[in-house]
C-alpha cells in the first residue's frame, strides 16, 4: 500500500498564501494572549484545588452551599461527570487550619459522611508560582538556543534560524488557541508546549535532512525552490504516515486516558498537527527567505562583508556543487 | 553473515533480558511487605512493575521552606537548618512506618517529601511540620507580673500610635457593650488599680485551683466566673473614685485597644480572648512597637486549644518569663498515655541525666510557682509546681485523642526542628484517583498501541510486522529503563510514553519510505533495504537528538510531574533508536536470509 509517492505538489508556490494563513492565525493568537492572557493554574498562580468527588450527582450550586464561607472566593466547576468538582480556591494557607481539613467537615457535614470525598488537593504558594512561571519561561528559551546551536553545528547557521522561527510560531498559536479557549495552564501544560517543540523540531528537522542531503547531490542554487519543493515531497509519506500513527495514539488518550490527561493529550494533539503544518509551510519557507536574502547579500556585497567571510551560512555543500 | 546475526541476536537478548531483570528487581522491591504497625496509616498498594508516581497510586507530596519571614535569617544558616531538618523528617516518617519516603533537598534551602500511598495527608503534613520545640517557662507573677500590668498602657498607646484612634475597628462597640460588665465586675471583684494586689490575691485562688491547673481544664472552670475588668480598664473606673494619676488615662477602648481585648481569667499571668478578638490580638502583639514597649523578660504566648464557655470559646493568653528553664534538647523519650485517674490523654517525657539536673534544681528553686509547658510556642498547661520534680514529667493534652499523642510522642522522640518549616508546596492523590488513573491510562496506552500496529501492519505488510515486533521490544525496554533509573512513572509519563509509540515507529516510517524509493528506482532488495538504512540514518539521528536535548532541558529546569515525563521520554527515545535501528535490522537481516536469492520484499 502506498500512499502520495512521487507527488508534485508546489507547497513553495503556496507560501504567499501561507504566509497570510500563518499571519492571521498567529495574529488572532497574539491578540488573544494580549486580550484574555493565559489561564494560569494554580500551579503558577499559587492557590487551592481540589477535586470533590460525590457517591450520588450533585451541582455546582449545591456544592457551593455546602461550602459555605470557604465557596464564597472559589471557582465551582464540573469536573467529567455531575457526581465530581473541582474547586480552585485562590487562597494558599499553609499553616494551622487547612483548607482541605475545612473542605472534609463541610462535605461530612452537608451530604453525610462518606458521600462525598476529596480526592485531589493541589496547593501552591504564592513565591512558588512565579518561580514555576519563571522556569517554565526558561526552559522554553533554552530549548531554542539549544536547537540553534545543535542545527547550526549539524546543518548550517540558517537551517537554525529557519527551525526557530517555525518554532516560535508553533508556540504563539498554541498559547494564542491555550487563551482562547481558556484552558487551564498547568505544569503538563508547559509539558506539552515543550514537547510540541521537540516533535515540530522533530519533523522540520527530517525535511531539512533531506534538503541538505539533495543539496548534496549537486542541486543548483538556482533551482533553490524546486529543491526544497521536492524534499517535502519526497518525505511526505513519511509525514503523514507519523503524524497519523502519533494523531492514533493522542485521541485515544484524549477519548480514553481521563478527565486529568484530556487536555493534555489535546494541546499534544493540536501541537503535532501545527508543528506538521510549520515544517512544510513555515520552516521551508523561511529556509527560502533566508537563502534569498543571503544570496542578494552575497551578490551585493560580496567580500566586504567581513561576517560572510567566517560565517557557517556559506553552504558547503552549495561551494562544492558549485566547484564541480 | 550468520555471525553478525547471531552477535546481533545475543546482543538483543541480552538487553531484553537486561530490562527484564530489572522489572523483576523493581517488582520484588515493590512488593516487600510493608511495616505493619497500625499507626502507619498505611495500606499495601500492591505490586506493581515500576515506581508508580504519586498522581497515580495516590500520597503526598509537599515541599518544604525554612520559616524567615523577616528574612533575617543567612543563607548558611538556611542551609544549616535544612540539613538537620531533613534528618529530623527523615526520623519522624520512619516512625510513622511510611514505606519508601522520598525526602529530598532541593537547593539550599527547601526539602520535598514525598509519602505514596499515605492515607492521612493531614496526619503527615502535622508530623512534617510539628516544629517540637518543647519549653518550660515560668509564668509571671508578683513584681514581674506588676511590671507588665504597668506596660500596658504604654503598649495600648503605642497601638493607638501605630495603627491609629480605629486600632480595633467595629471591635470598638462590642467591648463598649462589655465595658457595662466591666464596671459591675469592678464592684464585685475589686479593683485593679493595684495590679500586685491583684496578683496576690488571686494567687491564694489560684493555688486552691492548682489541681485544676494540672489537671489542664483550669479555663473551663475559672472561666465561669470572673471574665472582664482588664487592669487597665479597671484603673480608669477608679479615675472616677478620685485617682489623680488615672485622670490621664481613658476609658474609651479605642484609646486602650490591647487591654479593651483582654479578659481576666482570675489567674494570674493569664489572660482570655473571645475567639473573634484573637486575630485583632496577634495583629496587636505582631505590631514591632509593641515589642519595644513590653518589659524586657516577657513573652506572650497563646494556649494551645480554646476553652469553651457556653456558646463562645475563649482563648488563654499567658504572660510568661521568655527565658526557659529547660528546653527539649535534653529530652531523652516521650511515650502517649491515658490518665486513667482523670481520663486524659498524655505523654509522659523522660529527660536525661544532665536535663534531670536542670529540671531538678530549677523546680527545686521554684515550688509554687506556675510553670508552662511550651511546645512549638504553644502553652499546653501550666500546672503549679508543688515539689522537686526530676526527670519525668508529662503534657496533658486533654480530650484530645491518643493518635494526637502518639503524633507528639513521635516529633518529641524524633528531635526538634532546627528553624520552623513552611509548606510551601502540597499535592495530594487519594487512591481511588490513582488507581482510576492507572486503569483510564492503560487503556489508552492498549488502545493507541492496537492502533499503531493496525496502521503499520496494513501499510507495511511484512517491514511492517518487523516493526510491530520492534515496537514490543521498545515497550520492554522503556518500562525496564524505567526500573533501572528508578525513575517514576507519573501520569504525564503515561502521555509521554504514548505520544513516543507514535513517535517510535517514526523511525522505522523513514527507513521503510526510503527502502520504497530506493526498489523504485530498481535496486535489489538487499541494496535498498541496506540503503534505506544508512540513508535514513542521519534524520533519526538529528531528530532524536534535538528531542533528547529538550527532553534534558525539561528535567533540568522542570519539577515533580514534569520530570518525571522528562526522564519517560529520554528512555523512550533511546529505546526507540535501539529498537527501530538495530532490532528492526536485525529483523529484516533474518527476513532476507530465509529468502535467499528473493529479488522481493515484502515493504
Amino acid at each position: 500500500m502506498r500512499i502520495l509517492s512521487d507527488t508534485r505538489y508546489d507547497f513553495l508556490g503556496l507560501r504567499r498564501r501561507t504566509y497570510v494563513f500563518s499571519a492571521v492565525v498567529v495574529g488572532i493568537g497574539v491578540v488573544a494572549l494580549a486580550v484574555f492572557g493565559l489561564n494560569y493554574g494554580v500551579d503558577f498562580t499559587g492557590g487551592t484545588l481540589v477535586q470533590l468527588q460525590f457517591q450520588q450527582s450533585t451541582d455546582a450550586g449545591a456544592v457551593r452551599a455546602a461550602l459555605g464561607d470557604l465557596g464564597a472566593d472559589a471557582d465551582i466547576s464540573q469536573y467529567g461527570s455531575d457526581a465530581e468538582f473541582l474547586v480552585r480556591m485562590p487562597s494558599f494557607e499553609q499553616a494551622g487550619q487547612n483548607v482541605t481539613e475545612r473542605l472534609d467537615g463541610l462535605m461530612d457535614a452537608a451530604y453525610g459522611a462518606d458521600v462525598g470525598s476529596v480526592v485531589r488537593v493541589e496547593a501552591v504558594g504564592p513565591k512558588v508560582g512565579s518561580e514555576l512561571q519563571l522556569r517554565a519561561l526558561l526552559a522554553i528559551l533554552l530549548s531554542f538556543v539549544v536547537t540553534l546551536v545543535y542545527l547550526a553545528f549539524r546543518f548550517e547557521m540558517r537551517f537554525g534560524v529557519a527551525a526557530v522561527v517555525a518554532t516560535v510560531h508553533d508556540i504563539l498559536v498554541t498559547l494564542g488557541l491555550l487563551a482562547l479557549l481558556r484552558m487551564e495552564v498547568s505544569l503538563a501544560t508547559v509539558a506539552a508546549v515543550l514537547t510540541i517543540i521537540g516533535y515540530s523540531l522533530n519533523d522540520t528537522i527530517i525535511v531539512f535532512d533531506r534538503i541538505r542531503e539533495n543539496f548534496g547531490k549537486g542541486g543548483r542554487r538556482a533551482d533553490y525552490k524546486a529543491l526544497v519543493n521536492r524534499s517535502i515531497n519526497e518525505v511526505l509519506p513519511r509525514t503523514v504516515i507519523t503524524s497519523g500513527t502519533t494523531l492514533v495514539a493522542l485521541l485515544s488518550l484524549a477519548m480514553l486516558g481521563g478527565e486529568i490527561i484530556r487536555p493534555f493529550a489535546l494541546i499534544l494533539i493540536l501541537g503535532v498537527i501545527v508543528g506538521t503544518y510549520s515544517s512544510i509551510f513555515v520552516a521551508s519557507p523561511a529556509l527560502l527567505e533566508i537563502e534569498d536574502r543571503w544570496k542578494r547579500k552575497q551578490g551585493g556585497v560580496a567580500g566586504s562583508d567581513s561576517r560572510n567571510a567566517k560565517s557557517p551560512a556559506t553552504p558547503p555543500a552549495a561551494a562544492r556543487s558549485q566547484a564541480s | 553473515m550468520l555471525g553478525t546475526l547471531r552477535g546481533r541476536a545475543i546482543v538483543i537478548l541480552a538487553v531484553i533480558a537486561g530490562a527484564f531483570y530489572f522489572l523483576w528487581d523493581t517488582r520484588q522491591e515493590l512488593c516487600e511487605p510493608t511495616s505493619d504497625d497500625p499507626a502507619a496509616g498505611e495500606v499495601a498498594i500492591g505490586c506493581s512493575w515500576v515506581n508508580l508516581g504519586l498522581d497515580l497510586q495516590g500520597g503526598s507530596h509537599f515541599v518544604l521552606e525554612v520559616s524567615d519571614p523577616d528574612g533575617t535569617l543567612t543563607d548558611e544558616a538556611k542551609r544549616d537548618a535544612i540539613d538537620r531538618a531533613e534528618t529530623v523528617i527523615r526520623n519522624r516518617i520512619d516512625e510513622l512506618g511510611v514505606r519508601e519516603p522520598l525526602i529530598q533537598r532541593v537547593g539550599a534551602e527547601r526539602l520535598i517529601v514525598e509519602l505514596a500511598g499515605s492515607q492521612d495527608p493531614e496526619r503527615a503534613k502535622g508530623v512534617i511540620k510539628a516544629n517540637a520545640f518543647l519549653e518550660f517557662q515560668l509564668l509571671h507573677e508578683g513584681p514581674r507580673l506588676a511590671d507588665f500590668v504597668a506596660a500596658l498602657p504604654r503598649i495600648d498607646r503605642a497601638i493607638v500610635n501605630e495603627l491609629g484612634p480605629n486600632a480595633l475597628g467595629d471591635r470598638a462597640l462590642e467591648s463598649v457593650d462589655g465595658g457595662g460588665n466591666t464596671a459591675v465586675e469592678e464592684l464585685l471583684f475589686g479593683g485593679g488599680d493595684a495590679p500586685e494586689l491583684t496578683a496576690e490575691g488571686d494567687s491564694a485562688e489560684a493555688e486552691a485551683g492548682a489541681e485544676q491547673a494540672a489537671e489542664g481544664d483550669t479555663g473551663a472552670q475559672t472561666a465561669e466566673g470572673p471574665i472582664e475588668g482588664d487592669e487597665d480598664g479597671a484603673a480608669a473606673q477608679d479615675s472616677a473614685a478620685g485617682e489623680e494619676e488615672a485622670d490621664t488615662l481613658s476609658t474609651e477602648p479605642e484609646d486602650r485597644p490591647l487591654t479593651a481585648l483582654l479578659l481576666n481569667s482570675g489567674q494570674p499571668g493569664i489572660y482570655f480572648v473571645r475567639e473573634n478578638d484573637r486575630e485583632l490580638v496577634e495583629r496587636f502583639l505582631a505590631l514591632e512597637s509593641v515589642d519595644r514597649a513590653m518589659p524586657r523578660d516577657t513573652e506572650i504566648l497563646w494556649g494551645a486549644d480554646p476553652i469553651g464557655v457556653g456558646a463562645e470559646p475563649y482563648w488563654e493568653l499567658y504572660i510568661l518569663n521568655d527565658e526557659p528553664a529547660i528546653t527539649g534538647e535534653h529530652l531523652e523519650d516521650a511515650i502517649p498515655n491515658i490518665d486513667p485517674q482523670f481520663n486524659q490523654t498524655i505523654v509522659q517525657f523522660e529527660f536525661n541525666r544532665r536535663g534531670g539536673r536542670i529540671f531538678e534544681r530549677f523546680t527545686g528553686q521554684h515550688i509554687g510557682d506556675y510553670m508552662a509547658i511550651v511546645l512549638d510556642n504553644k502553652v499546653f498547661s501550666a500546672p503549679v509546681i508543688q515539689a522537686r520534680i526530676g526527670r519525668r514529667g508529662q503534657i496533658e493534652l486533654g480530650a484530645a485523642p491518643l493518635l494526637e499523642a502518639q503524633d507528639l510522642a513521635l516529633v518529641l522522640r524524633a528531635g526538634a526542628l532546627p528553624a520552623p518549616l513552611d509548606i510551601i508546596e502540597e499535592r495530594t492523590v487519594g487512591p481511588t484517583l490513582g488507581q482510576d488513573s492507572i486503569d483510564k491510562g492503560t487503556l489508552a496506552g492498549i488502545v493507541g498501541i492496537l492502533l499503531v500496529i493496525l496502521l503499520m501492519a496494513i501499510y507495511y505488510k511484512v517491514a511492517g510486522l518487523l516493526a510491530i515486533v520492534a515496537l514490543g521490544v521498545y515497550l520492554v525496554l522503556v518500562l525496564g529503563g524505567l526500573a533501572a533509573f528508578g525513575a517514576t512513572l507519573t501520569l504525564p509519563g503515561i502521555a509521554g510514553l504514548i505520544l513516543s509509540i507514535g513517535m517510535a515507529v517514526d523511525a522505522n516510517v523513514l527507513i521503510f519510505e526510503r527502502t520504497r524509493e530506493e526498489l523504485d528506482a530498481g535496486k535489489p532488495a538487499r541494496t535498498a533495504v541496506d540503503e534505506g538504512f544508512q540513508h535514513a540514518m542521519s534524520a533519526i539521528v538529528d531528530s532524536n537528538l534535538t528531542t533528547l536535548l529538550t527532553a534534558l532541558i525539561l528535567f533540568q529546569v522542570g519539577t515533580g510531574p514534569v520530570r518525571g515525563f522528562a526522564v519517560t521520554l529520554s528512555i523512550g527515545i533511546i529505546a526507540s533508536f535501539f529498537s527501530a535501528v538495530y532490532v528492526t535490522r536485525t529483523l529484516f537481516l533474518f527476513y532476507l536470509a530465509r529468502r535467499r536469492g528473493a529479488r522481493q520484499v515484502s515493504i
